[in-house]
């Protein structure tokens, strides 16, 4: 077998070489689960800051696996992730180191980074409820509670329950209600819905606009990013087709989510690592962040995206424990496989 | 070698010498390793399964896993019927009718092959949807104002992923199934013929059965094709098994329970090809002599020669013109945003991937199919199957099944080296383009397998005994005998390994090296955004570059028989 696989070695060898990643000193090795296009200006500038070269694996699953059995030769510092969950799987997995940086403590508020210092939000934004301009009228739905009402009845499109997004929103349902009440919603949700979850979250506006349903539920940043998309300029109707409505505003506040950074257990630059995490959550990167994928800077003051400003006021945003929703994940799917709300 | 020794009589195989035995021994050893060690991946995936952090498969067996079950026997048993019905269609027509446009289609049926399944997912959908230019068009004559004042068939549905599949799927069976055709001896026609069959007659009766074996093998790669596909199904909110999978892996976080339906799965993939040998098992023909005969095929006239023309050319269109129109008329609106130096690289890591995956995967095809038939023992049959399960793995699932064992040779050899000789050696194999390229040939052995293994089994042994009586040692019988005989089957398998990886995407992401970017992996971070024209070019790109290949072997392909 050895003798096969040295064969193998043999014949690949120069491309072998040719890949194979060198781990000089001034640079930083990432493992994203976000997307390179949407990271890349953040990590331009700190290279142009700091001298430091970052290079990117980017995938949306598999990464945290390829960590875990590369073991402490792993070439990865860095895991950036688009949401709590495989934040939150990776430190469970015992793949991080805590880092105690007084920069990242000082910029980021303690309900968006582990209490143990492992993991780090970067970015957070909301699940909003999209409501028809033309067939919603205002005020007429104001809580997530709110969606189970009867007369929503073949009116409500949703992405699959399983999406880790709506994971996270079943999580504050169970926290907030209890696991019993949190399931008897997700069915009366269920028996509201105008299609079979599909898609993603953009696409359930456009049912919106295209008249399949009239209230979806979504990300915050996706209205952004339809309404300034150059190269697909349809998506702008389907943005301006849809009110935007923050739920719960009288109570707990609209549930919040993050994206964030973890440093890993053996990370081999782990000082560069620990300056790009605090570069990340300056000012500079974070208006960056906030201005390119129209999410919410975490830093307390830092300015958002002014579209942001012309269409989101000051609203109010739950703030319950992510590390808790994180752990609710599992119960969450399980309710979603037994309601059958994806069949 | 023992081959320069060797005397022209036939020895019975008692009288084999020691150095004869050790040579014998090697070759069986060498396809023991290999087979082992393609098939590690697999295993891995298996102790997964039988050793999950937390068991989950009850909840799944109450809750999903009926509906995972059922979608995706709907789904293959669609896709096989569509495939084989187009693809067995269009080798008989361009092999044995003579139609306007016949030497077009030869090789124009095998397009829609260089089309990924999911690039023409996310193109059909963009023209059939509500938003799409048909609806529009119907809307504004009609006068109708949304979506519910009309009923349209929507294309995200278990009928639309058959549709979709089957689009670009069918040319595994024209492939095959047009090489034997070619193959077919005229005697049997003219035979069949002059006794008394009508054309449709002999085809059915005599071609089709003859051609069994090679639909077959179409069909199974069609299934396998089909059980594993991600990005169709996951578009379309199918819940088929392989949706299961990447389910109770991301969002339950259960890798071990998604290696349990991927398990699984593999059971399915073995039925179905065991169920299709047992069907075949006392089967088996050779070449004749003949066939170097000119094909003569039949004139086809009138409406039936525009009517072989128009079957032959709607496959061509859904599968291939269509969406390459579409994605040229995106890529050539933002021309001058797409185009960027960093595609010439993404180009040459694509192709240098591909191609060092379709050279290797064709020697240890060639080593197992040989080895087979050098030995005929069952257990080196069962090793060979098992190790061609991989083509039936979801990527991203094999991705995983190559990590454990590169990572752990890696580490291992890392402690060695630390231990005796104090240095470390750090990851050899992990997060390098051999990584890639080896779960191309886990993932592709059997594409290339079913070809040579067919090819090679119409090679009657009356060749192997006649060579290796005459002093040729096994090897120089395989490079002098059987390799020109079989040519056309090694370029057809190296064609479709070689496209097949230039699509290949799960398996590509996790496993590639740092800033490391192929076209397909390009494509996918704009198309599963919703950015379909942001990727157009090098969607168009993979496209183009997957046809060069086909067109140039399909003629080889075709070279192999002359016919007017």
């Amino acid at each position: 077998m050895r003798k096969n696989l040295k064969k193998l070695a043999f014949l690949t060898l120069p491309l072998t070489l040719a890949a194979t990643h060198v781990s000089a000193a001034d640079e930083v090795n990432i493992y994203s689960y976000r997307q390179q296009f949407l990271i890349q200006p953040m990590l331009d500038a700190f290279t142009a800051e700091s001298g430091i070269k970052t290079n990117v694996v980017f995938a949306k699953k598999g990464l945290i696996e390829r960590l875990e059995h590369e073991g402490k030769n792993s070439p990865a510092d860095i895991v950036l992730t688009s949401d709590i969950g495989p934040l939150y799987d990776v430190v469970a997995k015992g793949l991080t180191q805590a880092v105690h940086s007084e920069v990242l403590e000082e910029n980021i508020p303690t309900h968006y980074r582990d209490p143990d210092a492992h993991w780090f939000g970067l970015t957070s934004r909301t699940r909003l409820i999209y409501a028809s301009k033309d067939r919603v009228k205002a005020g007429e739905i104001s809580t997530y509670e709110e969606l189970t009402d009867p007369k929503w009845a073949g009116r409500i499109c949703t992405r699959s329950g399983k999406h880790t997004y709506n994971l996270s929103l079943i999580g504050s349902m169970i926290i907030e209600h209890g696991e019993a009440e949190a399931e008897q919603w997700l069915e009366g949700v269920k028996a509201n819905l105008a299609r079979k979850p599909q898609g993603n979250d953009r696409a359930q506006v456009k049912a919106v606009k295209e008249g399949v349903c009239d209230l979806a539920l979504g990300n915050s940043y996706y209205f952004g990013k339809m309404l300034t998309n150059e190269q697909q300029p349809e998506q702008k109707e389907w943005a301006n087709a849809v009110n935007l409505i923050f739920p719960n505003q009288d109570g707990r506040g609209a549930h919040m989510s993050i994206s964030g950074a973890a440093l890993t257990k053996y990370a081999p630059n782990k000082d560069a690592a620990i300056q790009l995490m605090e570069f990340l959550s300056q000012a500079k990167a974070q208006s960056m962040y906030a201005e390119a994928n129209f999410e919410f800077p975490i830093r307390p003051g830092t300015q958002r995206s002014a579209l942001l400003d012309e269409y989101m006021g000051d609203f109010k945003q739950d703030d319950v424990s992510l590390q808790k929703i994180a752990e609710l994940r599992a119960t969450a799917a399980r309710m979603v496989d037994k309601v059958g709300f994806d069949n | 070698m023992q081959a320069e020794h060797a005397t022209p009589e036939i020895k019975p195989p008692s009288a084999l010498t020691t150095s004869q035995k050790h040579y014998l021994l090697g070759w069986y050893s060498g396809t023991w390793g290999t087979a082992l060690m393609v098939a590690l991946p697999i295993l891995a995936v298996f102790y997964l399964a039988l050793f999950p952090q937390e068991n989950i498969w009850s909840h799944l067996a109450a809750t999903v896993l009926p509906v995972y079950i059922t979608t995706t026997l709907a789904l293959m048993i669609g896709v096989g019927a569509l495939s084989i019905a187009t693809g067995v269609c269009g080798a008989w027509l361009v092999t044995m009718c003579r139609f306007p446009g016949r030497k077009l289609f030869e090789w124009a049926l095998l397009l829609p092959f260089a089309v990924p399944a999911y690039v023409i997912a996310y193109v059909y959908t963009d023209l059939l949807e509500y938003s799409g230019p048909l609806q529009i068009a119907l809307r504004e004559l009609f006068g109708w104002q949304t979506a519910r004042d009309y009923w349209f068939p929507d294309i995200r549905t278990l009928g639309g992923a058959i549709l979709m599949l089957s689009m670009v799927l069918y040319p595994y069976v024209y492939l095959l199934t047009r090489a034997t055709f070619l193959e077919q001896s005229t005697t049997i026609h003219d035979a069949s013929r002059t006794l008394g069959c009508t054309p449709w007659q002999s085809f059915y009766r005599v071609s089709l059965p003859i051609a069994r074996p090679a639909i077959a093998v179409g069909l199974s790669l069609v299934s396998m094709e089909t059980i594993n596909d991600f990005g169709t199904v996951d578009y379309f909110a199918v819940k088929s098994m392989s949706a299961g999978i990447y389910d109770t892996w991301l969002n339950m976080s259960n890798l071990g329970g998604a290696a349990q339906i991927a398990s699984l799965m593999m059971i399915f993939v073995v039925i179905l090809i065991s169920l299709e040998r047992l069907a075949r098992a006392k089967q088996r023909q050779f070449n004749s002599p003949d066939r170097y005969k000119t094909l003569t095929g039949y004139q086809l006239t009138g409406w039936r020669a525009w009517g072989a023309t128009l079957l032959c050319a709607l496959p061509v269109i859904t599968g291939f013109i269509i969406p390459v129109w579409l994605l040229t008329g995106y890529a050539l609106k933002h021309i001058d945003q797409l185009w960027t130096e960093a595609f010439f690289t993404y180009a040459s890591h694509s192709f240098i991937l591909s191609s060092s995956a379709a050279v290797l995967t064709i020697i240890i095809a060639l080593l197992l199919a040989y080895s087979k038939r050098l030995h005929k023992k069952s257990s080196l049959k069962l090793a060979v199957q098992f190790s061609s399960l991989g083509y039936a793995m979801p990527g991203a699932v094999l991705a995983i099944g190559v990590i454990i064992p590169l990572a752990a040779f890696d580490n291992t050899v890392d402690s060695l080296m630390d231990q005796f000789f104090g240095i470390s050696t750090g990851l050899l194999l992990s997060g390098t383009a051999f990584a890639v390229i080896f779960a191309y040939v886990v993932r592709f052995l059997a594409v290339s397998l079913g070809s040579i293994d067919s090819s090679l089994n119409k090679i009657t042994d009356s060749m192997d005994m006649a060579s290796r009586s005459l002093g040729l040692s096994p090897l120089q019988t395989l490079l002098k005998v059987h390799l020109p005989l079989i040519k056309g089957g090694i370029l057809t398998a190296a064609l479709v390994v070689f496209v097949d990886s230039m699509k290949e995407l799960p398996a590509t992401l996790i496993l590639r090296p740092f800033n490391y970017d192929t076209l397909a992996t390009y494509v996918y971070q704009y198309a599963s955004d919703e950015m379909l024209e942001a990727c157009s070019l090098a969607a168009l790109l993979i496209v183009l570059v997957g046809i060069i290949p086909v067109i140039l072997l399909s003629r080889t392909i075709s070279g192999t028989r002359d016919s007017h």
